[in-house]
């Protein structure tokens, strides 16, 4: 560590710098991932059980819980990374994101952090689904590639959707108006997907929401990836593309907008 | 090692902050109306006005964390608004409400200060522990700083504002709501600081004597306006014999046209 500085570790050395300060308060209150993981265990355990029974739905090869599993793990990624707008207000409120954005951080770097720091939560909920959904038969693979890519897609949606919820936190800017429109999008985001009933049971109409939504694309690559004999609708190489491209527009935008919750 | 500042402190040092009609407009409302300040390096500067003056508009203008409607501003050489990354890696700054995290330690919040501020890997650890130590807060450096009390929490963002050895400080009234002891301890650590580093300190407040004990100049805001700027003792000679600095306020704020 030597020498001049370079400014892709510098880059690195800012941007881990917020996720670890968010790592760190994990840490200190585990609380949070606890109580989080019940939800999705719900799911799998309740709303699972039910709709297995129920002949009407086309799930694939498997059973209803080996297409649910995915679906659920979508879902839990999604719940903890739309929090992460609430709490970049909450920060303003508080006074502490004035220290982040006095500092000489590029913009992007802190972004990228947080979005970091909500992959990092989901990575946890991961870990508790899949070991709910081995004891409940879920035929998983458990391929090291397969799990890398699991990993990278869970990086990539909680960065899509903690930083889409970074914007939405820039434009309503109170917590009390967050509050209102978080619910209001949560859950058309996963009803309007292929996360708990596949694309051909739908509408033509909600099929064609379920197509522009970035959660179908995320299930979908987690649906081969994660099952054993998973298979991809739209191609493993079109989700990672389409969740990319959608990151990178969601962080060119909020990295502008970021600044403005201060004003 | 130079002496500690006196009355005129630094009267040719560099200018480290030079602001020139400032403005800055909400829709209707003026909250700055052409502010024109020259700061030195070295000089410990208050700026004292009601609430709504625009005390912390000007600041967070001069912070690069608001923008201005019109005027210009440099702030340690580099102008806010186009260079406002340079000017952030050269300021410090303690806003008016607790930015400290507190479900952070104080080591970790020191933590993050030294690596969003790029300060070298292998002297992280010992200049926040000297800093920390400085300030009075290594015993609690493990504790969650939510259980600091508000003089603990605010030396620690102080520290945390100053790890990076900025050539200008603003703090936003950095001593609301801390008690007499906070208040000193809080002071004497600037004081300490500035005469370390030989930082300009640029700060608000509403406390008359707390200005008058501190800063080298002050100047009175009021309405968006800068009502006088001046060394307390001549600010006082203005309004008359025996006058306080209070009077001085008084006066000044009420002479401002709306």
């Amino acid at each position: 560590m030597t020498g001049r500085r370079n400014a892709v570790g510098d880059y690195l050395t800012q941007l881990l710098a917020v996720a670890d300060a968010e790592v760190a308060k994990l840490i200190h209150d585990p609380w949070d991932l606890v109580s989080r993981a019940v939800q999705p265990i719900l799911w799998l355990l309740l709303f699972g059980q039910v709709m297995a029974h129920v002949r009407g739905i086309a799930a694939g090869d498997g059973s209803y819980i080996d297409f649910l599993a995915p679906g659920v793990l979508a879902q839990s990624v999604l719940f903890v990374a739309i929090f992460y707008g609430l709490s970049a207000i909450w920060e303003r409120d508080l006074g502490v994101l004035h220290r982040y954005l006095v500092s000489p951080a590029p913009r992007s770097a802190l972004v990228l952090g947080k979005a970091l720091a909500s992959g990092a939560r989901g990575a946890s909920q991961g870990l508790v689904i899949y070991a709910c959904s081995a004891l409940m038969g879920v035929k998983l693979s458990l391929a090291p590639a397969n799990m890398v890519g699991v990993i990278a897609l869970i990086l990539l949606a909680s960065a899509l959707f903690s930083t889409f919820s970074l914007v939405i936190a820039c434009i309503v800017k109170t917590r009390e108006r967050f509050m209102g429109v978080g619910q209001f999008l949560t859950m058309p985001i996963f009803f309007a997907s292929n996360a708990i009933y596949p694309l051909a049971m739908m509408p033509d109409w909600l099929k064609a929401i379920a197509r522009a939504n970035p959660l179908s694309y995320e299930v979908d690559a987690l649906r081969s990836l994660m099952l054993a004999s998973g298979h991809s609708q739209f191609g493993v190489g079109t989700d990672f593309a389409v969740l990319v491209g959608c990151v990178g527009v969601l962080v060119i935008v909020a990295t502008r907008m970021y600044p403005r919750l201060t004003e | 090692m130079t002496e500690p500042p006196e009355a005129e402190p630094s009267a040719n040092g560099p200018l480290v902050v030079e602001a020139d009609s400032v403005t800055r407009t909400f829709g209707p409302v003026v909250a700055l109306a052409g502010v024109s300040l020259n700061v030195r390096r070295g000089e410990v500067f208050a700026l004292i006005g009601p609430n709504g003056a625009g005390k912390s508009t000007l600041m967070k203008i001069l912070t690069t964390m608001q923008p201005m409607t019109s005027g210009t501003a440099r702030v340690a050489g580099f102008d806010v608004a186009r260079q406002a990354q340079d000017v952030r890696r050269r300021i410090g700054y303690v806003p008016q409400l607790l930015s400290a995290d507190g479900d952070l330690t104080g080591f970790e919040n020191m933590m993050l200060s030294a690596r969003l501020y790029l300060i070298p890997a292998e002297q992280r650890r010992r200049m926040i522990h000297e800093a920390l130590e400085r300030m009075g807060l290594h015993d609690a450096a493990g504790r969650l700083v939510r259980t600091y009390s508000g003089g603990m929490a605010r030396r620690l963002e102080i520290a945390q504002s100053t790890l990076h050895r900025p050539d200008v400080l603003f703090m936003d009234e950095p001593t609301v709501g801390l008690d007499p002891d906070g208040r000193k301890a809080v002071w004497a650590n600037v004081a300490a600081l500035q005469r370390e580093t030989g930082a300009a300190v640029i700060f608000s407040t509403h406390y008359m004597d707390e200005a008058e004990g501190v800063c080298d100049r002050l100047a009175v805001i009021a309405r968006g306006r800068l009502a006088a700027v001046g060394a307390p003792a001549e600010l006082r000679a203005r309004i008359g014999a025996g006058a306080t600095l209070d009077d001085v306020f008084t006066t000044l704020t009420e002479e401002v046209p709306a």
